[in-house]
């Protein structure tokens, strides 16, 4: 699904990542973990097309396709979503206007036939009960005003919603209740299949007890230094990242 | 709105507007502005001794005027003595004498709102032949309107026929030492429209400048009169989304509604005057003086705007609160793009008691456009349990664009209250990218949160005007970003 060599990318000429290996199978779920400030985040915006992020090395294809090629919409239109670490606000735009517009705007580009509101009114009806959101949200601008946990939940909504075949979630769990993360892995879950793959960017074991992983990854200075099973994480909760970065200088 | 066939009548088909049709194929006046020409001009139209000597008055007044200089607006001197006073009604070969000749991204703002052919050439000033058959639509609407008693035609019409109720009511909200450009409307105003609704009488229907056979050419110094009568109801749509263009640079409109008590007027336009070229040449410069007086107890003024046009806006639809319980309303929406400057706003003045004003002023600046609000809120000392609720929010898109507001507020009565909220946003790079990753294009993106910036105001118009209002600023937006 997506593979990734040597991957070097600079913010305003400041190397961030510095030679990033990684391969998703297809139908596979990584956890990404990482000190604060390692470069996760910024891994998300240059596989999900954000600019001012320069690829200054290295490649990136998913499904056999050169992704950098694509703009942002088109990764999009491909399957590429992305749940945001800090969900924006749109004040003003309705959340249904928003996720129908977006769905009927991916589907366009499928080729597939847009939905009419009615059709459109069940599907997100039912997908908000799947992820408990309050239909109050619905009505309201988008994110405005929302808890952070709202947020989270929201993007968790447009997900489902957007069926991506590769679901980027950056911290989707921080600052989320027992309940929400519950809800939050089971959307995931929900998600997951033979067709689809997930990076959970994470810096908690607690999600992946929720969300099994196939592969857990470290990311440091810009580097995956180590990788491993889901076991990986439970050493990391023990004994933090410390003892990582000082065999990755050795 | 689009152009019906009915505009191109409007613009074609001049030779319907009665007592003009000796004048059809008459010259031009030379440039100059003096006591002669006003003569000539109401000469021309016909009028009567108390018109002429209305036009007098005003122009002698305006002589010992200068111009505003107050306004955040730059633009070079107008010469008055340049422009022509009268000017009989475009024929073939004055204008472009083809599509080819007009400024292309004009025609492809008429191909985006999906304007027909031939009404782009009638709104470009190029010559057409072409007869379209809308007499008889324009006729049922009027038997439908004077079966309710209600006067609509054109201001030169209603001078000759209603010589009364024009004499009573002309001036009487905006007179003519109001300012520079309403003085000097008053003295050469070439035509307009006129609407009497008598008393308790609901207008069977939206009144919009489209369907007047003899709209065509009211020029640059238009004025209209509306006059609501004791519990009667208007709505009147002015205004057009398809892109104007004039060879008249300046233009200098005065609008004038009188509501008695209980009654209601509802006055929407949509500005799409020509903005110039990408320099900013060519572009209109619009000055316009609009004022309602809630003459009546419990009367009720809404303005409702729409300025997407024009090079230069300078436009403030005001409320006079006169009656007691009277209500005024502002809602607008302002763009400036590219080189264009808007400055706008509105007065509501209370004087009665328990007077109600809102205004809701959204001001986009896009490019190098700069909007400026400009609002004063009067509550004058007999003005007891006045209360005024102002909102005013700015949206900026990109770096280069400027946002100004100019709130003036004078309270002279302890019982008035006052809400005043302000905000400046931007669309951000964070908006667009959140947008776009979830399958939007830029410009939807834009769309879409301009048009949930507008909305309060959208809602505000008649529902057929709303969605090209909408349709209208998603093509004025268009590449505004990146
Ligand atoms: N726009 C920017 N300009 C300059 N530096 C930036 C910018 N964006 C990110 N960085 C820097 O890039 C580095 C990696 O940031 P990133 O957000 O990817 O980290 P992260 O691993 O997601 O951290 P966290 O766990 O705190 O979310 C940080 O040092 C950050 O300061
Ligand atoms: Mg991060």
């Amino acid at each position: 699904m997506l593979s990734i060599k040597n991957l070097h990318v600079s913010i305003e000429d400041k190397p961030i990542l510095n030679g990033l290996n990684l391969e998703i199978g297809t139908g596979e779920v990584h956890a990404i973990m990482g000190p604060n400030g390692s470069g996760k985040s910024t891994l998300s915006y240059v596989l999900s097309g954000r600019e001012g992020y320069e690829v200054t090395e290295g490649q990136i294809l998913y499904e056999g396709e050169d992704l950098l090629e694509l703009e942002t919409e088109e990764r999009a239109h491909k399957g590429i979503f992305l749940a945001m670490q800090y969900p924006v606000e749109l004040p003003g735009v309705n959340n249904m206007v928003f996720l129908k517009e977006s769905l009927n705007a991916i589907r366009r580009a499928r080729g597939e036939e847009e939905l009419d509101s009615v059709k459109f009114m069940q599907l997100v009806k039912e997908k908000a009960k799947m992820v408990k959101l309050d239909e109050k949200l619905l009505k309201r601008s988008v994110n405005a005003g929302f808890s952070g946990g709202e947020k989270k939940r929201n993007e968790i909504l447009q997900m489902a919603l957007l069926e991506p075949k590769l679901a980027l979630l950056d911290e989707t769990d921080s600052g989320l209740d027992i309940d929400a993360l519950r809800i939050v892995a089971e959307g995931v879950n929900a998600l997951r299949s033979p067709e689809r793959s997930v990076v959970l960017v994470t810096h908690y074991q607690r999600l992946l007890d929720y969300i099994q992983p196939d592969h857990v990854h470290v990311l440091s200075e810009g580097r995956i230094v180590r990788s491993g099973g889901k076991e990986l994480a439970h050493e990391l909760e023990e004994k933090g990242y410390s003892w990582l970065k000082e065999g990755a200088a050795a | 709105m689009t152009a019906t066939p009915n505009t191109v009548d409007e613009l074609i088909d001049r030779g319907y507007e009665h007592g003009f049709i000796t004048d059809i194929e008459s010259d031009t006046f030379p440039p100059g502005l003096n006591e002669d020409v006003i003569r000539a001009l109401s000469a021309k139209k016909n009028e009567p001794e108390w018109m002429l000597e209305w036009r007098l008055k005003a122009y002698r007044h305006w002589l010992t005027l200068e111009q505003p200089s107050w306004a955040h607006l730059n633009y070079p001197p107008i010469d008055y003595q340049s422009i022509s006073y009268y000017s009989a009604p475009k024929k073939a070969g004055d204008g472009p004498q083809s599509l080819d000749e007009v400024d292309p991204e004009l025609i492809d703002t008429y191909n985006k709102l999906g304007i027909p052919l031939e009404e782009q050439m009638a709104l470009a000033g190029v010559a057409v032949d072409a007869v379209f058959d809308s007499v008889s639509v324009a006729t049922t609407f009027r038997e439908k309107l004077s079966e309710a008693g209600v006067i609509f035609c054109s201001m030169s019409e209603a001078v000759q026929d209603y010589p009364e109720l024009v004499r009573q009511y002309l001036g009487s909200v905006v007179p003519h030492t109001d300012n520079f450009f309403a003085c000097m409307n008053a003295a050469v105003f070439s035509d307009g429209t006129f609407v009497y609704i008598p008393k308790g009488v609901r207008c069977p229907m939206e009144l919009s400048t489209y369907f007047r056979i003899n709209e065509a050419n009211t020029g640059q110094f238009e004025r209209t009169l509306v006059v609501a009568e004791e519990a009667s109801y208007v709505s009147y749509l002015e205004g057009c989304t398809a892109p104007m263009r004039d060879e008249n640079q300046l233009h200098a409109a005065v609008v004038e509604l009188v509501a008695m008590d209980d009654a209601k007027i509802k006055y929407s336009t949509v500005q799409n005057w020509y903005p110039g070229n990408a320099e900013g040449k060519g572009g209109i410069y619009n000055f316009v003086t609009k004022r309602g007086d809630c003459r009546g107890e419990r009367s009720h003024i809404s303005w409702t705007q729409v300025e997407t046009g024009s090079a230069i806006t300078w436009k403030y639809p005001s409320c006079i609160l006169r009656g007691d319980d009277s209500t005024g309303e502002f809602y607008s929406v302002a763009v400036a793009r590219g080189r264009q400057q808007a400055d706008t706003g509105t007065k509501m003045i209370h004087l009665g008691r328990n007077t109600k004003s809102t205004i809701v002023s959204k001001g986009i600046s896009a490019g190098h456009g700069q909007n400026a609000y400009r609002g004063l809120v009067r509550m004058t000392p007999k003005a007891e349990n006045a209360r005024n609720h102002t909102q005013c929010d700015s949206l900026l898109i990109g770096d280069t664009s400027g946002a100004h507001t100019y709130p003036y507020i004078e309270v002279r009565n302890p019982t008035a209250k006052m809400e005043h909220e302000a905000t400046t946003s931007k669309i951000s790079e964070d908006q667009l990218f959140y947008c776009r990753q979830r399958g939007l294009t830029e410009e939807d993106a834009v769309s879409m949160i301009v048009n949930g910036f507008c909305k309060e105001v959208f809602n505000e118009l008649p529902m057929e005007f709303a969605v090209e209002a909408q349709k209208l600023l998603n093509v004025t937006l268009e590449g505004a970003v990146g």
